[in-house]
């Protein structure tokens, strides 16, 4: 019997290849931002209204949104003049980094400064895998339960931001705002945190806000969650 | 459930090491799974073991060793067991960072 000892990612190729895409993203200078929320959270809506905000500035904007099924969300997104791709994992509960680089085969990234990628609606498994983005983003509905963060540290603990998304139903829900911001913060100190709304206030101005701002970064000045 | 890529994943390498070792035989194979990396290690045997039927990997043990998760923090100096995934300095509430219990890694093969 002989003993090897190995040490290796048990994601190794996966990382091999988001490696590449951010280099890829970075030498484009295209801000590339993964989106991860249960299913129903609001993840195409918000994608729309952004994508709306953006159609006619100077952004230029590709969208890759990942389902199990059908190419419904991909229709959503190409209405607005960007790029829209889906991606259909076929029973996969997640995006790895291989199903993006085959995606974006398609997809223009020529002048793009922003790509958003719509994982699949899941607070779990795409937490594992690394797409080679600038920054995961977790999205949390007011409809979902404050308790999340504590329950899915790991997608809230690696994520730079937090959307504490449809505000606008407060009023009708038990949610305690403080209480999810808190908890966030006691997994992921260094998260920030912007309530937005499709359909009331507070809208989506501070989230474009802070996608002007991060748009605006150079490599090297986007510090490490 | 996405224990079973990450099954197929371990299972190429350990394929691509063994192939490295002249095609030996994978008697247990060793692997860390941080209590943050997301992956649940009964899921993780379980897909394991559906993979490996009926091929030369049949036999192998999956030696899972859970890593709890371990901060660091720099105003004090020191390093705590985290409970509960609260990553602030117990003492002084800053911001930690990971020394392990993120990882998801093979650390060895024992071969025949």
């Amino acid at each position: 019997m002989e003993r090897v000892e190995v040490r290796q990612n048990v994601l190794k190729e996966n990382d091999r290849i988001a490696a590449e895409l951010r280099k890829d993203f970075e030498r484009r200078g295209v801000l590339c931002l993964n989106i991860i929320a249960s299913p129903g959270a609001g993840k195409t809506s918000l994608l729309e209204h952004t994508l709306q905000a953006f159609a006619g500035s100077r952004h230029k904007v590709a969208v890759l949104t990942g389902d199990i099924q059908t190419d419904r969300d991909a229709e959503r997104l190409a209405r607005f003049g960007f790029p829209a791709r889906q991606i259909t994992t076929g029973g996969t509960c997640h995006l790895d980094a291989a199903m993006v680089r085959r995606a974006l085969a398609d997809v223009s990234l020529d002048g793009a400064d922003l790509l958003f990628i719509e994982n699949v609606g899941n607070l779990v498994c795409p937490a594992a895998y690394d797409l080679g983005e600038a920054a995961k983003i977790v999205m949390l509905s007011v409809a979902e339960g404050d308790d999340k963060p504590l329950k899915y540290p790991s997608i809230f603990g690696r994520a730079r931001l937090m959307l504490l998304h449809k505000v606008d139903l407060l009023p009708y829900t038990r949610f305690d705002l403080a209480a999810a911001k808190a908890d966030a913060r006691r997994v992921n100190p260094g998260i920030e945190i912007i309530e937005t709304s499709c359909v009331g206030a507070p809208g989506l101005q501070a989230w474009l806000d802070w996608l002007e701002r991060a748009t605006g970064l150079k490599t090297g000045e986007w510090p490490p969650v | 459930m996405h224990e079973l890529s990450i099954a197929q994943s371990l299972i190429e390498s350990v394929r691509a090491e063994a192939a490295a070792h002249r095609g030996a035989r994978v008697t247990r194979i060793g692997i860390r799974v941080g209590d943050l990396s997301g992956v649940q290690a009964d899921a993780l045997q379980f897909s394991f073991d559906v993979i490996v039927r009926g091929t030369d990997l049949e036999r192998a043990t999956l030696d899972i060793e859970r890593v709890p998760l371990q901060q660091h923090c720099e105003r004090c100096a020191r390093d705590f067991a985290v409970i509960d995934y609260v990553l602030v300095c117990p003492d002084c509430g800053a911001s930690t960072r990971t020394i392990s219990g993120d990882e998801l890694q093979m650390t060895y093969l024992e071969l025949e």
